[in-house]
């Protein structure tokens, strides 16, 4: 695994662009493209990089990043994925880079259609379990209980298990990572690259805004989720299942997953689970919701 | 077909032609191949799927190398077309209907994004209920899309304004993508001969594809991120300006066209027997066809009538209607409806009349559903604006 001292100097993503300070997704475009380097053209749907772009004739980007309808980041790659095909450019690297909005909901189809007809690209879906861009509304990535601005008194169902959808498709490489981790992400980054056919990375990115939390402990909150077992950093590659760091530890009973309470007390998304009083009932589901992922991960993954 | 339309030339010269009988969408796909695009990008729709079946066939005998993506969705193939152009290639594809309702979100993208991608589409009716036979409000609901829109009426045309339609496309100062609308049916499955030119004429016509822009990672830019009102604003008259050029190039490319290939089809309306005509019948598509057997006979019966049928939509032929009002009363006849108001080409004639003229402007819907619209009603149609027993906005032939 390459050292975080050892990471490429180049930047693809520039100085000035139009993230909110503390913005997760600025970290992983970041290490996305120094693990990916200049022959990348990425394709971004509606999502808070549309915005990061910054406002024309101006751009943030020193790689050609073509924008698309919210749905179609997968179906649009596979137009340019056929097009270098034919012009021999394969040394080029396409890539998507979606919100979990664009990725769990509208662009699900889109997505599932290019993995299955064996695009040669990577998908990548930065997750901050929100529709942030259009100012905090629920989508099917956010977590059981929290609140957005159309789940008003915290969200009533659990959030979709993507993963499982991804692997549904057996393709040759797909990963969870996590801002938080950048020689994991770098890893997974660099690994997907230089394997042929349809990859997906998930990226855990947790948003100051969004989830309500200053905009300091980007990293820190990314930490967090990793050792309360809510959110799992694995590789899959060809059916082989790895868990990775902590996770791999949590998996195999070697650690004890941190309380999730631990993660979303500092969470203003979370905060009418504390305030006025303790709603025991939700906190309690919330850690049965993430004892019972671990439990069909150990039987999915270790036979038992 | 018993009339003969002097607005045909004869393919000349020494060569090689092939007379290929078969389906609209069968040489639909067989120009659509000549011209090569890179990509084609598609999702089966009845009564579009043998456009796709045949193209298949194309690339299962390795007669088509470029690459075939089977989506998932028509949006998806829009999508895809959308990807591809901007990477640098020549894209096709075809759909019908519902498929066509469902790019339509992408259908702005890629004329906003000036991309040229070319795309047949079927004309068939729109659901509920579930209805395979033709009618144009499928296209006329994506008028307002940025596409330039063909209506063909015959499997020779269908094949020469795929080929230009290309051409248009792609021409640096249209940049824009093409439709080239057929009937469900009464063009897409019926066999019709159309004479095919060797390959090679097809290729010194069309020349390689150059793309006016592309993502390029020698010279890489962002397309598309967020922009203001000032430059979105410019954004939206450049179409315009393309599109009124367009007016001029869609002659002058199928008069180039004539030259390799022998064949004309490019005015932006065909006039058949105008001359001295005191009516006019303005029709598109199939019924544009149907009605010169009408005009012949009404001819022969003492009417002086003529048809000028609409070929392109978008842009609109305003400067030929204006000088179609100046010479006769006009009956137009729409196999559409905008709801609330009424058949689309005939508001938008009388749109382009306003000012110009003081004549009398009769419309008809007709065959909305499929419903057959014959060279005898067609005949009953004009009589009755001509007699002027018809009511402005008629709906032909409804039973209560």
């Amino acid at each position: 695994m390459m050292r975080l001292k050892d990471f490429p100097v180049d930047e693809c993503l520039l100085q000035g662009n139009a993230a909110c300070p503390g913005c997760p997704a600025t970290i992983g475009l970041r290490l996305v493209l120094k693990a990916l380097g200049k022959k990348t053209i990425m394709v971004v749907p509606a999502c808070c990089t549309s915005v990061i772009e910054s406002l024309y004739p101006h751009t943030s980007f020193d790689i050609p990043v073509m924008n698309i309808a919210f749905e179609a980041a997968a179906a649009g790659a596979s137009g340019v994925e056929a097009s270098l095909r034919q012009q021999g450019r394969t040394d080029i690297t396409v890539v998507a880079w979606a919100g979990d909005g664009g990725t769990y909901d509208i662009g699900l189809q889109a997505l599932s259609g290019a993995l299955e007809r064996g695009t040669n690209f990577i998908y990548i879906c930065y997750n901050n379990q929100i529709y942030s861009n259009t100012g905090i509304q629920r989508s099917g990535a956010t977590p059981y209980a929290a609140w957005t601005t159309t789940t008003v008194g915290g969200k009533n169902e659990l959030r979709k298990e993507m993963g499982d959808i991804i692997l549904a498709h057996h393709i040759p490489y797909a990963a969870q990572t996590c801002i938080s981790y950048p020689e994991d992400v770098f890893s997974k980054v660099t690994k997907a690259k230089n394997i042929k056919g349809p990859k997906y990375i998930e990226i855990l990115a947790p948003c100051p805004p969004g989830w309500r939390f200053s905009m300091d402990k980007t990293v820190e909150m990314g930490r967090m989720a990793v050792d309360s077992g809510a959110w799992a950093l694995w590789e899959c590659e060809n059916d082989k299942m790895i868990f990775n760091g902590k996770s791999k530890l949590i998996l195999e009973k070697k650690i004890q997953r941190k309380p999730v309470e631990d993660w979303i007390k500092y969470q203003g998304r979370f905060g009418h689970l504390f305030r006025p009083q303790r709603d025991e009932k939700r906190l309690k589901a919330i850690e049965e919701y993430v004892d019972s992922l671990w439990d069909r991960y150990r039987k999915c993954y270790l036979g038992k | 077909m018993q009339c003969q339309s002097n607005y045909h030339g004869t393919r000349g010269g020494e060569e090689k032609l092939t007379i290929m009988i078969d389906t609209g969408n069968r040489i639909a796909a067989k120009a659509a191949i000549m011209a090569k695009p890179e990509v084609v990008a598609a999702y089966p729709i009845t009564p579009q799927t043998t456009l796709v079946e045949a193209i298949a066939e194309y690339v299962a005998r390795g007669e088509y190398k470029g690459e075939f993506i089977c989506v998932e969705s028509e949006h998806s193939a829009m999508c895809a077309c959308i990807g591809a152009s901007a990477a640098g290639s020549r894209t096709f594809t075809a759909t019908s209907s519902h498929g066509l309702l469902l790019m339509h979100e992408m259908l702005h993208w890629a004329a906003l994004a000036r991309l040229p991608v070319v795309m047949c589409n079927i004309n068939r009716v729109i659901g509920p209920g579930w209805n395979i036979w033709t009618d144009e409000n499928d296209s006329i609901s994506q008028r307002d899309t940025g596409w330039i829109q063909f209506y063909c009426s015959s499997n020779q045309e269908i094949f020469d304004t795929v080929i230009q339609s290309f051409k248009l496309a792609e021409h640096e100062k249209i940049v824009l993508p093409v439709m080239i609308n057929l009937n469900a049916f009464i063009l897409s499955h019926t066999s019709m001969p159309a004479e095919i030119p060797e390959q090679r004429v097809v290729d010194e016509f069309l020349g390689k594809h150059i793309a006016h822009w592309k993502s390029d990672i020698d010279n890489p830019t962002t397309f598309g991120n967020i922009i203001g009102p000032a430059y979105y604003y410019k954004v939206r008259r450049a179409m315009q300006q393309s599109h009124l050029r367009a007016k001029k190039l869609i002659p002058q490319i199928a008069k180039d066209w004539k030259k390799s290939s022998g064949y004309f089809h490019g005015d932006l309306l065909e006039y058949y027997k105008c001359e001295g005509a005191e009516d006019i019948l303005l029709s598109m598509g199939a019924i544009g066809a149907e009605s010169k057997i009408a005009i012949n006979e009404l001819q022969n019966e003492g009417q002086k009538i003529g048809l000028a049928r609409v070929r392109v939509l978008r842009p609109f032929p305003t400067e030929e209607i204006i000088k179609l009002g100046k010479q006769a009363n006009l009956i137009v006849i729409d196999r559409n409806i905008s709801v609330g108001l009424e058949g689309v080409l005939f508001n938008e004639v009388k749109a382009a009349l306003f000012g110009t003229s003081d004549i009398k402007a009769t419309g008809f819907i007709a065959g909305l559903g499929g419903k057959d619209v014959t060279y005898k009603d067609i005949k009953s149609m004009c009589r009755k604006a001509i007699q002027g027993t018809s009511k402005a906005q008629e709906w032909y032939a409804m039973e209560d």
